[in-house]
């Protein structure tokens, strides 16, 4: 390049360019490109560059059996992505990222800091999930001797997710060292998983198979269950051995004829089986200008017809007759089913099986609470969600179509309140009283000017705060978007209780059984043990006798549904934050909520209650029966609801007398 | 008197035989997409994109020396009012040309009206698929365009060997899950090892299903989900995952629906890592991109996001002002016909290219969210072709779609005949 | 008869004396002008349509009119069961929409058996009957990843059938909910709750694919009549619209008739006093069995009529809101008066349209513009809310400001503004 041989204008300003990008690059010029570790990456640079887990094992191995002190930190640095290569020189280096187009890059061999330059000549390589798992692998030999419990740790988690044969050697070499307790029993537990895998002898893997008796673990399954792999085969006659589990018959549940005649035909010890369709594409076959076998074509037009020509071409020798029923009998009776296993010696298999077979009784009654553990959250939501309008339906007798919308209110309260306080303890605690008087606020406006007027028609009550449900929802539309918006429980709600891997329950639920049964209590406090609760079930039974008596009924009419409305704002927050605040939210919940209070019978605490319950597991019992359509459970709760209203129409606790007539 | 009548005469003559310059000033493009109800939420959006390429274009002298003005009609998420609206459009508003729509049902609703009336309609959102409509320029993605490519990263690249497949109850998961469950037998995964769930629109309460999805890992095998989960939903369904501890090391989840709109909704500190496969990422880096999110955020403010159906709009929206360009005139027909063979440069580099099917080939991008609800695109493809009939059902392996040579958007290669011209609705 | 319920002291004389002996028409002249204004009203848009006349009128305005037409008929099966009868049904669009999918099981089959028919002609062999049914679920479940045909579709090949379907599925639907909510006397509130709940569970239940009717997606393309793809759809849809206004029209004569006999006085009494009615030993429930099952049926015709129109029927047409709004439109025309059913839901349908559509004009109020498409709602929500308060007569109500020569009978007939404060006063 002589560049001086072109003066112009032009030239000139690229000369500068030029100039510039060479000052620019010049840091790049400094790195070591001939150290070892810069060597060992560069052998592989292409594996590295374009990194998939099917190839990069190789580049990986390499790494950790160079035996560099730097290795490690190039692994972590890039499974953390903050290893990047210079397009140009095809150099690896460390990067911070300054902004969006200025990176800082540090030497890999020593971190030797080479300056900033801008990031167009830099490609960051971005190993996915499958190679950074692999990575991880890789990185254990070197962590799980770290001085760090935390680091330990990782290597144990990376052990847990890709274990290796070369892992089982390690673990073994560092579990008697193991200071933490904690660790060491993750480590034996990891140790025995891995013999199970790749133990050298028969003895040492069913003695680490006998450690699993009774686990719930997920690892302990998915480590036991391949070894009970099985596979049916076939043979003239049942081989004498271990590994045979148990003959099968041809039309046994576990074998059906057809899937039996396959494996004959696999096995090459039988014909193929002629398709149905071959019955048509013989006649095609054999069309002759307008007939086929000495009939119309267009006469064809029934299975009957076609079957009849079909017949006449296996007599004149045109096609091949399909299989009788009894022909795919005599075959299958010629030969013997079996069961082997396939996934391990059938000693080891034998005393897995034996394992998960007490493993699956404790695990199906896991399951069980587990499901009964979910029926109850879901009961709980039902119930916070049911509880407002127990009070504004149940006891005042007010149909309350706007109470979802009260619920979302409730919700966005909650997530205003999050924009200005960032701190989600705070902010919980903060939204849930001004979430309460927020509500509160509402319902009392809404009794005041709609409600009120209206106590004597139900059925319009139910049409005019349909009105304002309406309005509402649109409004809070206009207001936030029709996006979800966020509501983050605090971090202290995060992750949820684990009794064992099967059965465990989200900290934000348990949250909201707790917040469920708080207010039950508050509710059965307010009504029975105070002053307001006194009149209020004075004026609900009998308004003018009350109102002689010195209680103002507006006012308690105002409180209680307020009360009620408050109730709501609050059931908001706890819905908001273990689903989504959008402004439908509340229309999600207004018939359950109701067929909550219905079916658990008008006017008590207690049957709302078992209402809830009732609608929750109902609900959990049908999508346990049918996993694979959560919609129809929906359906057939409303179904079932439905049909238990024809038998008890005042709910499962019917109130008697007077107050029935509320 | 005569006069006039020989210079009207003479006008529809030369209307008639040079139709360039008979192009009707100002050009009308429809916008068919909900401002209200429950589709608003996504397809507002849209609207506003339409309405920025439309005045970017005018600032850039319009098309065909004439300005373009957007019709904008609000179908308020109804799907019958979606075919209203699109009549409308067509038969009132005269536009030359509709883009809109979003959920498959509502296109399903305004195609008979499209074909109908031969309008041209531009479909911006990944759908199932199935369909190829002379009327219709699919600019989202095909299945073979999001759904099995993702799949083939799963199984190749995290050794995923044991699949749920969760969706939202409707067409677009039935279907895409029905072409995954077979192309993942092809693939040798056994029927058993493939969970299958459907929860309704809005579904909050997921603890009994992603119990079920840990459950699967019990024999062994490393599990992976695939989510066609819509809308808001996802916010339950990410929040129980998070709430579980399910890091995305143990049980990778791919959601084909997720973009960054949806995250917006989310706290994604708990689910870095969880993949997304789209045509685009904001992320993407290019000068393009760069220009694009810049224009987006001055208009719309800083906090919005771009998301792959506004990149669907770019691109088709482009293409269709160069196909009218090159045709000279906005009639439906020749605007159809220019159209093949488009190519128009992806925001994330590379570019399309319309084919015959009235499909993009556009490349592939797999991204895993970031704490910041941003996407860290880790791997991308070379352009793939959109296939309207997919290769792994069997009813539609043997249909191809081909417009401009065989004239027919449900051929089979079987029979060689053409099994009906309109589309299935 | 024998019992002359003491409510209505007019009647006393039974229904052969006085003002009875005179025709139906002469005694409720509003039935005369309802129908003359809507033979009127079906010629004006005739003429000024695309298809028929002068072109003024869009063809999708044409069929907007005619919907209208049709859900007008379906709040006046609202205003006789609930305006009349008292018992408020949050249900009935759930018949509607089982009308409508009724006739589109039909449109859908008959139109996919002429194309598979067309392309199966070009086969080497003649089609079998198997093979056309097997090519027709392809095309119609090929969307929704299914090729084989529910049980439910079993008569979806016959139009007698499946018109037969329109009118005895409803009617059996409700015969079979009615009977067992009337039976064990569910009333009032809980009843509108049940049947908000059936609608509900019928909606939740057809959204699943499973359901055999296409889920979500639901029955499209249905104004394409089967064989008839050349008429163009600008003659398609004078076509619904007359049928719609015939429809009407029959519904309207029905109606007047039943409310303005003995049958309707009965029926209000029961909406008026349950208790009194049964004490006075009529079989009260036998009375609002065949009231709520009359008014299913002639809402699922009003839904067959239609669908056909709007072109595609999924679930969400029967989510409960939409039974709401049906009770709004009664609420905001006027209850308990037949017309009153017919205005509210012709105009609220109708207004609800122009504000959605993006037509209404915007108001800039300098610091914030008022965009109708957002806040129509909130409008209407609060506007009903105004008319339950204030005017519970509805807009019917501003017909009894016109002064009547004649308004003897007032009370019983459909003219009546039958609205009694005490129906709810126990």
């Amino acid at each position: 390049m002589s560049p001086s041989a072109h003066l112009g204008r032009v030239h000139m300003q690229r000369l500068l360019a030029f100039f510039l990008c060479l000052m620019l690059a010049l840091p790049a010029a400094a790195q070591d490109a001939d150290a070892p570790i810069q060597q060992v990456m560069q052998t592989h640079a292409d594996l590295i560059a374009k990194a998939s887990r099917r190839t990069i094992q190789t580049a990986i191995d390499a790494l950790t059996a160079s035996g560099l002190p730097a290795a490690q930190e190039v692994m972590e640095r890039w499974q953390d992505k903050e290893m990047w290569q210079d397009e140009t020189t095809g150099l690896f280096v460390f990067v911070e990222e300054i902004d969006r187009d200025t990176i800082r890059i540090f030497d890999i061999s020593d971190g030797t800091d080479l300056g900033e330059v801008p990031d167009d000549s830099y490609k960051q390589l971005k190993p996915n999930s499958g190679v950074r798992g692999l990575i991880a692998a890789g990185l254990v030999k070197f962590q799980l001797f770290d001085d760090s419990p935390a680091i330990r740790r990782l290597a144990l988690d990376a052990i847990a997710r890709d274990p290796e044969q070369g892992h089982l050697a390690a673990l073994r070499d560092v579990i008697a060292d193991e200071p933490s307790p904690a660790l060491a029993a993750i480590m034996t537990r990891l140790e025995r998983l891995l013999t199970i895998e790749f133990g050298d002898d028969e003895a040492e893997k069913i003695a680490a198979i006998a450690h699993f008796d009774g686990d719930l673990g997920v690892d302990a399954r998915a480590a036991l269950n391949p070894l009970v792999t099985t596979r049916i085969e076939v043979g003239e006659a049942v081989p004498e051995g271990p590994e045979v589990l148990r003959t099968l018959r041809p039309g046994d549940e576990a074998l059906p004829k057809t899937q039996a005649y396959q494996l004959l035909v696999d096995a090459d010890l039988a014909p193929p089986l002629i398709p149905a369709s071959e019955v048509r594409e013989a006649l095609i076959r054999n069309i002759d200008g307008s007939t086929v076998a000495g009939v119309q074509v267009a006469s064809l037009n029934t299975d009957r017809a076609r079957n009849a020509a079909f017949a006449t071409l296996v007599a004149e020798g045109l096609a091949e007759p399909a299989a009788t029923e009894e022909e795919i009998d005599t075959a299958l009776a010629a030969y013997q089913f079996f069961e082997v296993f396939i996934g391990a010696p059938p000693t080891v298999a034998l005393a897995a099986k034996d394992v998960l077979s007490g493993i699956e009784t404790k695990l199906a009654l896991n399951q069980t609470a587990d499901l009964a553990l979910d029926a109850i959250s879901l009961a709980s939501i039902y119930f916070l969600a049911a509880i407002g309008l127990a009070i504004t339906f149940g006891v005042m007798g007010v149909i309350n179509m706007a109470h979802g919308e009260f619920i979302m209110m409730g919700a966005y309260t909650g997530y205003v309140v999050q924009l200005f306080v960032p701190d989600h303890t705070l902010s919980i605690l903060l939204a849930i009283p001004l979430a309460f008087m927020v509500t509160f606020a509402a319902g009392v406006a809404m009794e005041r000017l709609v409600i009120r007027w209206l106590y004597h028609r139900p059925l319009e009550t139910l049409l005019a705060t349909f009105g304002v449900s309406i309005a509402l929802q649109q409004l809070a539309k206009n207001i936030f978007g029709t996006q979800a918006r966020p509501l983050t429980a605090p971090g202290w709600l995060d992750g949820s209780m684990v009794i064992n891997d099967v059965v465990s329950i989200s900290y934000i639920r348990i949250a909201i059984f707790i917040l469920a049964l708080i207010f039950l209590a508050l509710f059965l406090i307010v009504m029975n043990r105070t002053r307001l609760g006194l009149e209020v079930r004075a004026v609900t039974q009998n308004p003018r006798m009350a109102a002689s008596m010195g209680i103002n009924p507006d006012r308690i009419n105002m409180l209680t549904f307020g009360f009620g409305s408050g109730i709501a704002g609050i059931a908001g927050v706890a819905i908001g934050l273990y689903a989504k605040v959008t402004s439908e939210m509340g229309s999600d919940y207004i018939v359950q909520s109701f067929m909550t209070v219905v079916v658990g019978g008008v006017g008590n605490i207690w049957g709302t209650l078992l209402g809830a319950a009732m609608v929750g597991s109902m609900q959990k019992g049908i999508e346990f029966l049918n996993p694979s359509n959560t919609l129809a459970a929906q359906t057939y709760m409303i179904l079932f609801i439905i049909l238990f209203i024809q038998f008890r129409p005042r709910g499962i606790i019917a109130l008697k007398g007077r107050a029935a007539e509320a | 008197m005569s006069k006039t009548l020989f210079g009207t005469t003479a006008a529809v003559l030369l209307a008639t035989v040079l139709p360039a310059a008979a192009q009707d000033c100002p050009i009308k493009v429809g916008v068919l997409h909900s401002l209200s109800g429950t589709m608003a939420i996504s397809e507002t959006t849209l609207k506003d994109t339409m309405e920025m390429l439309v005045e970017q274009q005018n600032a850039a002298g319009g098309v065909l020396g004439c300005e373009l003005e957007a019709v904008v009609v609000d179908p308020a998420s109804d799907w019958p009012l979606f075919a209203e609206k699109a009549r409308e459009l067509l038969t009132v508003h005269e536009v030359d040309v509709i883009f809109g729509n979003w959920t498959s049902v509502s296109r399903k609703s305004v195609l008979p009206v499209i074909e109908e009336l031969n309008g041209l309609l531009f479909y911006p959102v990944q759908y199932e698929g199935e369909e190829s409509s002379k009327n219709v320029f699919y600019t989202g993605a095909a299945p073979n365009q999001q759904a099995i490519p993702a799949t083939d990263y799963f199984l190749e690249e995290l050794g995923v060997e044991k699949f749920a497949l969760l969706g939202t109850d409707y067409v677009y998961p039935r279907t895409t899950n029905n072409i995954l469950e077979a192309y993942l037998k092809d693939k040798g995964i056994a029927a058993e090892d493939i969970f299958v769930n459907y929860t309704p629109f809005g579904h909050s309460d997921w603890s009994k299903i992603v119990a079920d999805v840990v459950a699967l890992g019990a024999d062994g095998k490393k599990v992976g989900v695939i989510s066609t989960i819509n809308g808001d939903a996802n916010v339950g369904f990410y929040k129980e995952l998070a709430a579980a501890g399910i890091s995305a090391d143990d049980i990778p989840v791919v959601a084909f629906s997720v973009g960054e709109e949806e995250l917006a909704g989310l706290d994604t500190s708990n689910l870095v890592g969880h993949l997304a496969a789209w045509n685009y990422f904001q992320s993407a880096e290019s000068d393009a991109n760069e220009a694009w999110v810049e224009a987006w955020k001055a208009r719309m403010g800083e906090d919005r996001v771009t998301n792959d159906p506004m990149e669907a709009h770019y691109i088709g929206f482009n293409m269709w002002v160069n196909a009218a360009t090159a045709a000279g005139t906005t009639d439906v027909d020749a605007v159809r016909t220019a159209m093949y063979g488009q190519e128009f440069p992806n925001l994330t580099g590379g570019t399309a290219v319309m084919l015959p099917n009235h499909h993009l080939a556009k490349p592939v991008l797999i991204g895993e969210i970031q704490a910041d609800g941003q996407f860290d695109i880790i791997s991308q493809t070379s352009e793939v072709p959109g296939d309207a009939w997919t290769d792994f059902l069997p009813e539609s392996a043997v249909l191809v779609s081909d417009w401009k040579e065989l004239g027919c958007g449900m051929y089979n290669t079987d029979t060689s005949t053409c099994v009906q011209i309109k589309s299935n609705y | 008869m024998t019992d002359t319920p003491s409510l209505f002291p007019k009647y006393a004389g039974g229904l052969g004396a006085g003002p009875q002996s005179r025709p139906f028409i002469a005694r409720h002249p509003s039935v005369l002008i309802f129908i003359a204004c809507l033979a009127l009203f079906t010629l004006c848009v005739t003429i000024l349509s695309e298809g028929f006349g002068i072109g003024v009128v869009s063809t999708s305005f044409v069929k907007t009119l005619g919907k209208t037409l049709c859900l007008c008929m379906v709040a006046l099966a609202m205003d006789l069961v609930w305006g009349y009868c008292g018992i408020l049904s949050l249900g009935h669009m759930a018949f509607f929409g089982i009308g409508g999918y009724a006739i589109g099981m039909w449109l859908m089959y008959a139109r996919t058996e002429i194309i598979v028919v067309q392309s199966l002609a070009a086969a080497p062999l003649p089609p079998t009957a198997g093979e056309i049914s097997q090519g027709i679920a392809t095309q119609i479940f090929g969307v929704v990843g299914a090729s084989e045909f529910p049980p439910i579709w079993a008569f979806a090949h016959s139009l007698p059938l499946q018109l037969a379907a329109i009118v005895i599925v409803p009617g059996l639907l409700a015969l079979v909910f009615g009977w067992l909510a009337f039976r064990s006397r569910v009333t009032g509130v809980y009843l509108s709750i049940l049947t908000q709940a059936m609608t509900l569970a019928l909606s939740l239940y057809l959204f699943q694919n499973d359901s055999g009717l296409r889920g979500n997606n639901g029955l499209s393309g249905l104004q394409n009549l089967p064989g008839l793809g050349d008429v163009p759809q600008s003659t398609v849809s004078i076509w619904f619209l007359w049928a719609s206004a015939l429809a009407l029209g029959l519904a309207y004569l029905l109606c007047a008739w039943i409310v303005s006999g003995k049958f309707g006085s009965v029926i209000r009494a029961i909406r008026d006093d349950e208790a009194r009615v049964r004490f006075l030993g009529y079989s009260v429930e036998a009375y609002k069995l065949t009231i709520f099952t009359l008014t299913a049926v002639i809402a699922g015709i009003a839904g067959a009529l239609y669908y056909p129109q709007a072109g595609i029927i999924n679930p969400a047409e029967i989510a409960p809101i939409a039974s709401i709004y049906l009770a709004v439109w009664v609420a905001i025309g006027g209850r308990g008066r037949l017309y009153g059913a017919v205005i509210g839901a012709a105009f609220v349908s109708l207004v609800s349209t122009w504000f959605t559509g993006g037509q209404a004009p915007d108001i800039n109020l300098g610091f914030y513009t008022i965009s109708w498409v957002d806040w129509w709602t909130v409008l209407l929500g609060f506007s009903f809310v105004v008319v339950t308060l204030f005017a519970p007569k509805g807009i019917g109500g501003l017909i009894d400001l016109v002064p009547s020569p004649n308004r003897h009978g007032a009370d019983l007939g459909p003219d009546a503004g039958s609205l009694r404060e005490s129906e709810a006063d126990r």
